[in-house]
Parts: structure tokens; C-alpha cells; sequence
């Protein structure tokens, strides 16, 4: 049978893909919660103004965010071998996304107005107080859209996990491709799922721009 | 003395613009003749304004018809429809209305001298050697001579504005608009520009619509005055007139609070 | 840690070859990215609905599918029916960088064209200059240095996004870490040293884009000219009035 397109390989693949599917959210789901926690902290960290801390604390933010996240996972995976592959990921994930958030963070809090600043040293509120009553709630409100935008960037970038051997969606692609010699289905469909997740969060994530605006 | 055997320069028929639910202009007619000096005057969203963009084709008219030289310019009358000339046309008609504006938009990727050649020699098909003589000719007569290479961001305000009133009459154009053009200067520089501006009233017969509220300099410029109130020429008159004796209520009150 | 090291100096003639095929990825597929940006970016401006439309479909569906999901697309479905297209792994890669990361350049073109003020496009409609003329003498003069520093993070992204290639039997950077590593045994050595070079790349790059970025602002007068930025004399006070 030489047609392109087979509506039973569709059939066949869906499951799996769908499977798949769930494992891609789920690692997207936990590397960016740990990216979001990790990110707030580095973007504090490089605040404090010790140059002790924040040379090094700098310098490995930028190697980590300008090398590929691909090489990182393949590393990692290499050397953690007593951990799950799916566990490695999601560490990797959230540790590349954390340097991103920590630029989102940190763009935030620098557009919470200098006023709240002073404001706060008016009222003689202490420093901690400061940054958890009235800086960070405006901060993270400026994060939001940011925080969306990398959520639909990490989930795009889950199939480097099929290279470490992690079953999300597109290795359940690969794998029935392989498999049946039908990668026409497979892909296109894996492609497609792709799109209709991470097309409608992202108007959703513009509409919430919008507003915050 | 303009020869009112001919075409008058400017006819506004019937013109009516809105945005959204703000009526701006609504039934609006009057016409400048050729070489006549004309200030629109007026309290902020009178229309005034909007009458210059319209005359720009920077907005479009919802009703109504605007002529230049009695040829319509971006809508006419066919077979009782009002129907839009195409882009070709207008651009004909466009190219003889020059406008300054009041933040200057000068372009900041081009020196002072190129900022003036770029029309004459793309839109009008110049030869740079004609254009480049002008431009020059153009800066020594608004005293920016020395100015030729400058960057525009270099220039103070004053200076860029002039610049601008230098590219816009590069163009030749039978009519100028001015949009309130000393509005955004410091003090100190407005009366060089409203020199040169004098000076085109002196030496040219280029048609002048300019919206000012520098009022002293109207009365020396102008010809006729037009006052405008919600979108509407509520006093038409004279500038001797309507400085010293103004009659309708409002321009009583607009002149009382602006002198 | 000198056994690595004499290793690697064996292996540099293949980290040389490598880090080649990796750059031609890289350049390629910024090329391609930047045409494929002008075009859908230009596009998605348009008047009329039918260019408008299909720009705005082609990027979203280059920004939703996933990279990966398009150039193994392209290296595994394209040679089959209806297609028959074969292409050598080189070009499913620049191909695929160059429509991914060209679709997220077509909405930094739009945006930056969108922030040109207001003024200039009048002043250009003033001056009776035609919608071209004026996108290409004033327009877009003014928009290219808002758009350099977000084309430079894009450029970072698509270096970073060229390691995939391995996996489609290109012998690039990445390839080249799997060998040292092979070589070495030394699974961090190898794999800090790929990092290492990976970096230098993109730091390399991000200096080029600076001294384009900073050109490109001097031409519009916002900044010091490139000459005077590299210099290490200390830069020149501006003493023009400041503009209203």
C-alpha cells in the first residue's frame, strides 16, 4: 500500500502519542515549577549586591543559558545514572528555565515603580516585609505573562527528553515510525498535538498580557 | 490681490469626520483662495486640526468632498455616489500640499541635507545635482546654511522645525499647513521660526492654512481669519476685525482668555 | 587530566570540523530565519486580508510545532510519498532553524515597525512618498535597531537549537562532544569542553551583534558610532542642545 497517508497508522499511533503527550505536560508542569522557585531565587541572590556572590552566580547563569539545553540533558543524564531519566529532565529543564525567569524576575522587580520603594522606607518597614507585602506581589504580577511564555517554550523543547531516553510525545513518534515504517502519521500528527495545545495557551497567555497591562 | 475669476485653492463641501462616536466635524464648508494667509483659531478639539490632516490625507473624510483648484481630491461625485479617487490621483494632488509639523519629524537616519533632497528627487524625480542646489538655496534662506551635514538629533529645536519648513517647501507646494509649529519650543527659539515663516508670507504666494495659537503673529500674517468652535467656523473675519472687534460670543471669550 | 588533554589536541582537526558544521547551521539557518522574517513580518502588515491571513497561519504553525517535530519532519517524511523530496541533513537543518526561528523574527520585524513614532510615517505621507519608499528610506531604517537586540537572543537560541542536528547524522559540535568523549572516557571533561567551545560561540556571536546593534543606532542618530565604541579613549561628550 503506497498511499501517503493511512487513517489506521493515525489511528494506531494516537494512543500513544497521546501518552506521550501526558508525560511531555508533566515534565513541562514540574520544570517549570522548579524553574519559576529557582529563578526567584537566583534573580534575589544576584540583587544582594556581594560581588563574592553574584560574579560566579552570574557567570554560571550565562553559561547555562547560552549553551544547548540538549548537550546539558545528555550530560546530565550521563553522569546521574542512578536517577530516573524522566527525573534528570525535569532538574535539567528547570535549572536552563530558571536562568531565563531569573532575567523575568528581575525585569519585574525593576518595574515595580521606585515609588513603592520609598513609600516603604517612609513608612520605616523593615527589608524583609518590604519585599514580601509590597515589592514581590507587583512583581509577580509582571512576571505572569513571561512565566506563560516560557511554560509554552519548555513545552516545545520537552522532545530533547526523547534523547535521553524519556517517552514523551515525539519519541512515542519516533518509536512507532520506526517500528512500522510509517513515519508520515506518526510525526505529522506529533506535530499537529504540539500545535493544538501550545497555539491556544498562548492566546490565552496574550489575552492575560492584555489585561495586566 | 488673488484673482477670484479662478478656482479657489481650498473647498471644503459638506466634510463631516468622526472617530468612533466623537463627531469632529460635521457639514463643514469654506474655501481659501490661492495666495490667501489663513489662521485657524480655536480652543483644543475644535477641529482645526483635523482639518489640516484632512488636506494631508493623513485622515479621511467620512462625508463630503475637498477640492484643490477646484479638482477633487480624495473623494468625488459619481453618478450621485461618493465614490474614493484612487491612490494615483490623489498622490498627483498630494505632492502640492506641503505640512509642517509640531514635533518636527525630521528623519533621524538622514543628515539635515538629505532629509530635504529625498522627496524632490524620489517622489518628484529631481536630478540630484537641481535638488542638492536647492536644499542649499532652501537653508540659507531659513539660516541654516552651515547646517548642510548635520545630524538632525544634533540640532535644538528651533533649528530642526526650520529644517522641516525647509524640506516641506523643497516640494514646491502651491499650499503649506502648519500644525501649530512653535507649539513643542521653548520660547527663545519661536521667533526664529515664526521669521521664516513671515518670510514666506512675504516673498511667496503659497497658500497658508496654519492652526497657531500665537496670535500676534497671526494678525501680522493673515489675510482672513477663520474661528473655529466644535467643529464648526462660528466667525469669519478680517484679522484687523476680528482682534480688535470680535463678534460672536465665543471668539469673545477664546481671544479674552488667549491674549 | 593530561592524558585528556593530549587527546584532545589529537582530536582538534574533528572539534574544528565540528564547530564548522555547526556555524554553517548556524549562519544558514540566520539567513534563512531573517528572510523568512522580513517576508512573513512585511506580510503580516499588509492591507489586504489575503497576505495578512496566510503570514499569520505559517507563523503560528512554525512557532507551535515543535523544532525537533520539524526537522526530523523533514529529514523522515519529506523523501516519502507525496513529496519525494530528499534532503542531504544539512539543508533539514538549516531549513528547519531557519522556518523556527524565522517565524519568531517575523513578530519581532512586525512589533519593531509597529514602535517606528507615529510622526515619521506622516511626515513621509506628507512628503507624497509611497508606501515603499517610505518603508525602506525612513521605516525600516528606524526599526532595525529595535529589532537587533531581540534578533540576537533569537540568534542564541538557533546556536543552541543547531545541537539537534547530531541526531540527523550531521557531524557537528555536538557530534564532536560524543567522540571526545569516546576518546577520553572522561564523560565531564568531554562534555564541559563541548560546553566551553558552545559558549564561545555564542559569546563571540553576541559581540558581532553588539557592534551591529551599536552601528545600526548610530545611523539614526542614538548612539556613538562604532569607531568611537571600540576605542579606548574615553567617549566624547555630547554638547548639541538637548532636542525638546
Amino acid at each position: 500500500m503506497n498511499d501517503f497517508w493511512n487513517w489506521d497508522h493515525a489511528a494506531a499511533v494516537f494512543p500513544s502519542l497521546i501518552k506521550g503527550l501526558g508525560v511531555t505536560v508533566l515534565a513541562t508542569v514540574i520544570g517549570m515549577v522548579i524553574a519559576a522557585i529557582l529563578g526567584l531565587l537566583v534573580a534575589v541572590v544576584r540583587r544582594s549586591g556581594v560581588r563574592a556572590v553574584t560574579w560566579p552566580v552570574g557567570f554560571l547563569v550565562e553559561f547555562i543559558r547560552s549553551t544547548p539545553l540538549l548537550v546539558q540533558l545528555v550530560f546530565a543524564n550521563l553522569l546521574f545514572t542512578q536517577f530516573p531519566s524522566l527525573a534528570v529532565g525535569c532538574a535539567v529543564l528547570g535549572i536552563h528555565y530558571a536562568t531565563y525567569m531569573s532575567e523575568v524576575y528581575r525585569a519585574g522587580i525593576d518595574a515595580v515603580p521606585k515609588g513603592q520603594w520609598e513609600a516603604a522606607v517612609a513608612l520605616d518597614l523593615p527589608r524583609g516585609r518590604t519585599w514580601r507585602d509590597v515589592i514581590l506581589p507587583q512583581a509577580i504580577r509582571n512576571t505572569l505573562p513571561g512565566l506563560g511564555n516560557y511554560a509554552i517554550s519548555m513545552f516545545k523543547e520537552t522532545p530533547f527528553l526523547a534523547f535521553i531516553y524519556v517517552v514523551e510525545m515525539y519519541a512515542a513518534a519516533q518509536a512507532y515510525g520506526g517500528g512500522n515504517f510509517r513515519y508520515m502519521e506518526a510525526i505529522t500528527l506529533a506535530g499537529l498535538l504540539f500545535l493544538l495545545v501550545s497555539y491556544p495557551t498562548s492566546l490565552l497567555v496574550r489575552r492575560m498580557e492584555n489585561r495586566l497591562a | 490681490m488673488p484673482d477670484t475669476a479662478t478656482k479657489p485653492a481650498i473647498q471644503f463641501q459638506g466634510v463631516g469626520k468622526r472617530f468612533g462616536d466623537n463627531v469632529v466635524l460635521d457639514g463643514l464648508d469654506f474655501s481659501v483662495a490661492a495666495g490667501d494667509r489663513v489662521p485657524l483659531i480655536g480652543p483644543s478639539g475644535s477641529g482645526k486640526t483635523t482639518i489640516l490632516r484632512l488636506l494631508m490625507t493623513l485622515e479621511e473624510a467620512n462625508d463630503g468632498l475637498i477640492l484643490v483648484d477646484g479638482v477633487p481630491y480624495t473623494h468625488e461625485m459619481r453618478g450621485g455616489k461618493r465614490v474614493a479617487i484612487p491612490e494615483k490621483r490623489r498622490s498627483l494632488v498630494r505632492r502640492r500640499v506641503g505640512m509642517v509639523f509640531q514635533q518636527f519629524n525630521l528623519f533621524p537616519n538622514m543628515s539635515v541635507l538629505e532629509n530635504i533632497i529625498e522627496a524632490p528627487i524620489h517622489v518628484l524625480g529631481v536630478p540630484k545635482a537641481e535638488a542638492i542646489a536647492k536644499a542649499e538655496d532652501l537653508l540659507e534662506k531659513v539660516g541654516l546654511a552651515d547646517k548642510r551635514d548635520a545630524r538632525c538629533t544634533q540640532l535644538s529645536g528651533g533649528q530642526q522645525q526650520r529644517v522641516a519648513i525647509a524640506r516641506a517647501l523643497a516640494m514646491e507646494p502651491e499650499i503649506l499647513l502648519l500644525d501649530e509649529v512653535t507649539s513643542a519650543l521653548d520660547p527663545e527659539l519661536v521667533a526664529d521660526v515664526l521669521g521664516v515663516l513671515r518670510n514666506i508670507a512675504e516673498t511667496t504666494d503659497i497658500t497658508m492654512l496654519i492652526v497657531t495659537h500665537e496670535m500676534q503673529f497671526a494678525r501680522e500674517v493673515s489675510n482672513r481669519v477663520l474661528m473655529f468652535d466644535g467643529g464648526k467656523i462660528i466667525e469669519e473675519a478680517h484679522p484687523e476685525e476680528i482682534f480688535t472687534s470680535p463678534k460672536h460670543e465665543r471668539t469673545q471669550e477664546f481671544l479674552r482668555a488667549v491674549l | 587530566m593530561s592524558d585528556n588533554l593530549q587527546i584532545l589536541v589529537d582530536l582538534l582537526p574533528r572539534l574544528g570540523e565540528g564547530v564548522l558544521v555547526t556555524l554553517e547551521l548556524t549562519v544558514g539557518g540566520a539567513v534563512l530565519a531573517l528572510l523568512v522574517a522580513f517576508v512573513l513580518g512585511l506580510a503580516g502588515r499588509a492591507r489586504t486580508r489575503w497576505a495578512r491571513v496566510p503570514s499569520r497561519v505559517v507563523v503560528e504553525f512554525f512557532r507551535g510545532t515543535s523544532l525537533v517535530v520539524q526537522i526530523f519532519w523533514l529529514y523522515y517524511v519529506l523523501p516519502l510519498p507525496p513529496f519525494y523530496v530528499e534532503l542531504d541533513p544539512l539543508a533539514c537543518g538549516i531549513i528547519a532553524l531557519g522556518l523556527n526561528y524565522g517565524a519568531y523574527a517575523a513578530e519581532v520585524v512586525r512589533g519593531s515597525i509597529n514602535a517606528v513614532p507615529t510622526g515619521q510615517w506622516e511626515a513621509a505621507t506628507a512628503l507624497d512618498m509611497g508606501p515603499v519608499h517610505r518603508l525602506r528610506r525612513v521605516i525600516l531604517p528606524q526599526a532595525w535597531p529595535l529589532m537587533m537586540p531581540l534578533f540576537t537572543n533569537l540568534l542564541i537560541q538557533l546556536v543552541k537549537g543547531s545541537a539537534l542536528a547530531t541526531y540527523v547524522s550531521l557531524h557537528d559540535l555536538n557530534f564532536f562532544i560524543g567522540e571526545l568523549r569516546k576518546g577520553t572516557t572522561e564523560t565531564v571533561f568531554a562534555y564541559t569542553v563541548g560546553l566551553l567551545v558552545y559558549f564561545a560561540i555564542a559569546y563571540a556571536l553576541t559581540l558581532v551583534m553588539n557592534a551591529l546593534e551599536a552601528r545600526a543606532k548610530n545611523k539614526v542618530g542614538q548612539g556613538p558610532s562604532l569607531r568611537e565604541v571600540l576605542r579606548l579613549t574615553p567617549p566624547r561628550v555630547d554638547t548639541a542642545e538637548v532636542r525638546p
